[in-house]
């Protein structure tokens, strides 16, 4: 049996809901939640799933509806005082301050507030990031779903009042220090970043500071901006403003491949900034160094190259952080007891750029990696979540998050996919990366440890092994503490490693040793 | 390119303003960054379209908007409503002619008047000896030999129906600011009236004692008294319970109290003044028709201001609700009549309402009435809430206007001034739609007032006045 509701003028965030959504559906003898705003979307969705009706077709995106499906009247009781209760716990903890409800009256509030961060649906953004550089405050932009004129057009706005825009689709930046969406907690230090890659930018502030050193500002401009389109808008002026900046003694950039004229011109901003720049393009050939630019070859290098120029640690070019003997140890010991039929790599990724860089170091190396971010589209999988072979997935893609938040919040994304890879029963190498910091997941690797306990159960019970190798992206002043997650997957025979890179680079030793 | 401003946020303390995920507030405060969430909502409710006019507008930037709307804002609040005299309505009331029959909202065809409407024109034609009863009086309306036309076409407004025929006394309201005048009709009481539809001998001969000695005495007390300032009387009225739509009792009493003293020195027998001031004493709404001419010379002096969103009359004819934009000239913006939600009198209910009536939002308009509810406590049982609703409801309506008004104050809201000067521009981006305080007219003609409550307009005509602003105002799609 259904039941359907319509409350007219309750506004929630949609996250907000998603996260609702999961727990109301947890509720014993209920088949189906839905609680979410009548956005056209949503709606569509309702009727799609056969949950609509009269109210529903007429409910607005200002509208909140609950949807239930379930055997019993009693479950679907219960499931709506569920829902009822989540959401006030909400209103609950935001009547305890003042919320002005607009960006202008926010600015009355905090007359001297610098900076807007935006996270609210994207068709929207175009206009309050607009008032934001109207009133002369630097942007960020966390959504997606932007459209291009949109951002080309803030951002020439943005450039023209001088003024600094992050995004669209930038999930982490750290100004003074201060952690916007996704962030670490980084040491305070000389080198400054601009990074056109959320998850390259966490991997690599938080090599930074477990090298002994920190940063100044990290900048991301949005995975778009390095287009041909956007020219490399909001990279240039943060090469500038760095080059600008006393605090900072060394830049670094990192970005996925931009367009040639965005290369040529970051290039050239750099060298006119005098100042010494190490730079690292996640899975393109390595550049040649000129005098002061250097190329590194991963994020981990870079921040290691980084750190050396800063005056600090000396970059060690080596692969392994562990000496050989040890790493051939670990191989040895991870690859002896493999069952007949596993014999495939599949890395489960909540960062974008962390997919990218493991899938760069292995694709050749494997003979062919398939991915759902594979620049090759001869090796990208036609259904993000049907894997094949070797196979690398960025659980981060649409399909995995419509109408979910993203598998850094909701780990239930990964764990599903991971009963997936068990039932094809050819897996040898489970490879992971779990990014701590703020936004993230209170506590990633403890709410994956049971299924990848009962992952290595089952092939032990099928008379094989599983592997698996992991990283953490974190540092020990972040809420979730890097020590104490690395030490949880160590404690269900997960094998650790200090970077992305080097967990790419030990699970392609491992897999080598498969055939 | 000058990448100082960035230097400029690097060396000093990050000061964020956070609209989305709560959590990133959380974060940056857990780190010692001074951060303010904002309590933020889809824009426009969540339509796009409405979003993308709403940018054409803003992104105009020859378009002064803001100024417009302070120099319309401006010129209502600054207008002088003055009560100077008594007339009738074909002596005083611009091209008003023996044929013309003047009704309340936008324009409307005898065919497609609402019940109430048609007994009032009915009654009217009756009350002028053009017919001799209601058939009759039906036919010649019908005729096509009786011009119909909005009062708010004739510098007047009237509430409900809205009849006003040409040997009806008015209320002459003068801007003495501006120079403008705006007309009225005395208020005929409660229960069975001519502006509910009713058109019964009793009607009609109410109406006739209004012209032959209610008029003319208080013409006469009022010549005496000299010209009365509505906009002090309304100010004062605000501050002892009354909000000047739905609640007159006070207006009405002050009324009483400025005539009283010229009413008794009058040559008139005991028994006419005694008559006099018994009719105004049992008719709360007495005042009603004074608030109404007195917002509408206000809020006229605020028209025809290029560029000004605000909303410059808003008015019902039973079947259509419509309001006119003071940047948008004469034409008015229709959407359907709403049904009212309210109080029913004993022995009626919501299946004998007529839609929503009346010119009387006028006062919606000129910043009391629904908008100054939190001032009328006392009215929010029509509504079925409590005084805490009254004082959200008026809250609510500063998120559409303009200003706080400067003369009308509530005292519940530590004398704030009254939200005054709607914003058609505010009222999209925010979805909020004015709050109105109306009667309730039986659906058939001749019955009268039902019930009374809270009104919400259809959001059409605020949709189509945007459509049309931004057409004019906004940069081209």
């Amino acid at each position: 049996m259904k039941r359907i509701i319509v409350r007219k003028d309750a506004y929630y965030d949609s996250v907000f809901l998603m996260l609702i959504n999961q727990d109301v559906k947890k509720t014993d003898s209920i088949s189906e939640a839905v609680v979410a705003m009548g956005t056209d979307m949503n709606r569509d969705l309702l009727k799609g799933m056969n949950m609509s009706n009269a109210d529903v077709e007429s409910a607005t995106a200002n509208d909140l509806i609950v949807a239930l499906e379930g055997e019993t009247e009693d479950a679907l009781n219960q499931a709506e005082t569920a829902a009822y209760s989540l959401l006030k716990k909400k209103s609950r903890t935001s009547e305890q301050a003042f919320r002005p409800t607009s960006l202008a009256a926010a600015v009355e509030v905090l007359p001297q507030a610098n900076l807007v961060l935006l996270s609210i649906p994207g068709a929207f953004v175009a206009r309050e990031a607009r008032k934001a550089l109207e009133r002369g405050l630097h942007v960020m932009v966390f959504s997606d779903n932007v459209p291009l004129q949109d951002e080309i057009r803030l951002k020439q706005m943005a450039r023209d009042k001088g003024l600094l825009f992050m995004g669209p689709d930038c999930g982490t930046a750290i100004i003074n220090g201060k952690p916007l969406a996704f962030a670490n907690v980084i040491r305070r230090g000389p080198i400054g970043i601009v990074a056109a890659s959320g998850s390259g930018l966490q991997e690599l502030t938080c090599s930074i500071d477990k090298a002994g050193s920190g940063i100044t500002q990290a900048i991301g401009t949005g995975g778009r901006d390095v287009t041909q389109d956007v020219g490399g808008i909001s990279m240039l002026m943060g090469i500038e403003a760095l080059a600008a900046d006393g605090e900072t003694t060394v830049i670094s950039l990192i970005s996925k491949p931009p367009a040639e004229t965005v290369v040529d011109s970051a290039i050239e901003a750099l060298r006119k900034s005098a100042k010494p720049a190490v730079v690292h393009f996640i899975g393109a050939r390595r550049r040649q160094d000129e005098d002061k630019i250097r190329f590194a070859p991963s994020l981990e290098d870079c921040a290691s190259i980084a750190v050396e120029l800063a005056g600090g640690r000396k970059h060690n070019p080596t692969e392994f952080a562990l000496s050989d003997d040890e790493i051939a140890g670990i191989v040895a010991d991870q690859s002896a007891s493999f069952g007949k039929k596993q014999k495939y790599l599949r890395g489960l990724f909540c960062g974008g750029t962390l997919a990218e860089e493991a899938l760069f170091v292995m694709q050749e190396a494997l003979g062919g990696v398939y991915s759902n971010v594979h620049p090759d589209e001869g090796y990208r999988l036609a259904d993000p979540t049907v894997s094949r072979e070797h196979t690398i997935i960025d659980l981060g893609d649409d399909t995995f998050t419509v109408g979910r938040p993203h598998p850094m919040i909701d780990v239930s994304i990964r764990n599903e996919q991971l009963e997936k890879e068990l039932r094809g029963g050819d897996m040898a190498l489970l490879l992971l990366d779990f990014v701590l910091g703020y936004g993230a997941h209170r506590d990633p690797a403890g709410a994956m440890v049971d299924a990848i306990t009962a992952a290595r159960r089952a092939a032990a019970d099928d008379g094989g092994y599983l592997a698996v190798v992991a990283s953490v992206t974190g540092t020990d002043g972040d809420p979730q503490s890097l020590t104490a997650q690395r030490r949880t997957l160590q404690e269900v025979g997960c094998v650790v490693m200090p970077s992305n890179v080097q967990a790419a680079r030990l699970a392609l030793k491992i897999m080598q040793k498969v055939r | 390119m000058s990448v100082a401003k960035i230097n400029q946020l690097f060396s000093g303390d990050l000061k964020a303003i956070n609209l989305g995920l709560e959590e990133f507030t959380a974060s940056l405060q857990h780190e010692g960054a001074e951060a303010l969430q904002v309590d933020w909502k889809p824009p426009a409710g969540g339509d796009r379209h409405m979003v993308q006019l709403l940018e054409r507008v803003e992104s105009n930037s020859a378009l002064k908007r803001d100024q417009a709307n302070d120099q319309a804002v401006e010129r209502l609040m600054k207008s002088k409503p003055t009560l100077i005299d008594i007339g009738i309505a074909a002596d005083v009331v611009p091209g008003m002619h023996k044929k013309l029959v003047l009704h309340s909202g936008p324009p409307v065809t005898w065919d497609k008047m609402a019940g109430p409407v048609r007994g009032a024109v009915i009654g009217g034609l009756i009350y002028e000896g053009l017919a001799k009863g209601p058939t009759e009086a039906e036919e010649l309306a019908a005729s096509g030999d009786i011009e119909y036309a909005p009062c708010h076409h004739h510098d007047a407004v009237g509430p409900m129906a809205g009849i006003m025929t040409s040997s009806m006394p008015v209320w002459i309201m003068k801007n003495e600011t501006f120079g403008n005048t705006a007309y009225c009709t005395l208020n005929e009481g409660l229960g069975k009236v001519l502006r509910y539809g009713a058109n019964s001998n009793e009607v009609i001969k109410r109406l006739k004692w209004m012209g032959d000695v209610l008029s003319p005495v208080l013409k006469q007390a009022l010549e005496m008294h000299g010209p009365i300032d509505m906009k002090n009387l309304i100010a004062q009225v605000l501050q002892m319970g009354d909000e000047g739509h739905n609640r007159n009792r006070a207006g009405t009493s002050l009324f009483i109290r400025e005539m009283a003293p010229y009413l008794v020195m009058l040559d008139r027998s005991k028994q006419e003044l005694s008559e006099v001031l018994k009719f105004m004493h049992t008719n709360d709404h007495f005042f009603l028709n004074l608030t109404m001419p007195a917002c509408k010379a206000a809020v006229d002096a605020a028209r025809d201001i290029d560029g000004s969103s605000m909303i410059v009359a808003m008015a019902r004819n039973g079947t259509e609700f419509g309001i006119r934009v003071s940047g948008l000239g004469d034409q008015w913006f229709t959407g359907p009549a709403s049904r009212v939600d309210g109080l029913y009198l004993p022995g009626y209910s919501e299946q004998d309402a007529a839609r929503d009536v009346g010119d009387s939002v006028i006062t919606e308009t000129g910043g009391i009435g629904g908008f100054a509810m939190a001032a009328a406590p006392a009215i929010v049982k029509f509504v079925g809430g409590t005084p805490q609703d009254a004082l959200t409801f008026t809250r609510r309506m500063y998120d559409i206007t303009l200003r706080e008004n400067d003369t009308y104050q509530i005292p519940a809201l530590d004398f704030r001034g009254t939200p005054t000067g709607i914003d058609l521009f505010k009222i999209i981006e925010t979805g909020v739609l004015p709050a109105i305080n109306t009667g309730i007219a039986h659906k058939d003609p001749g019955v009268g007032m039902v019930g009374a409550g809270l009104v919400k307009p259809p959001l059409k005509c605020f949709h189509d006045a945007f459509e049309a602003y931004a057409e004019r105002y906004g940069t081209k799609p």
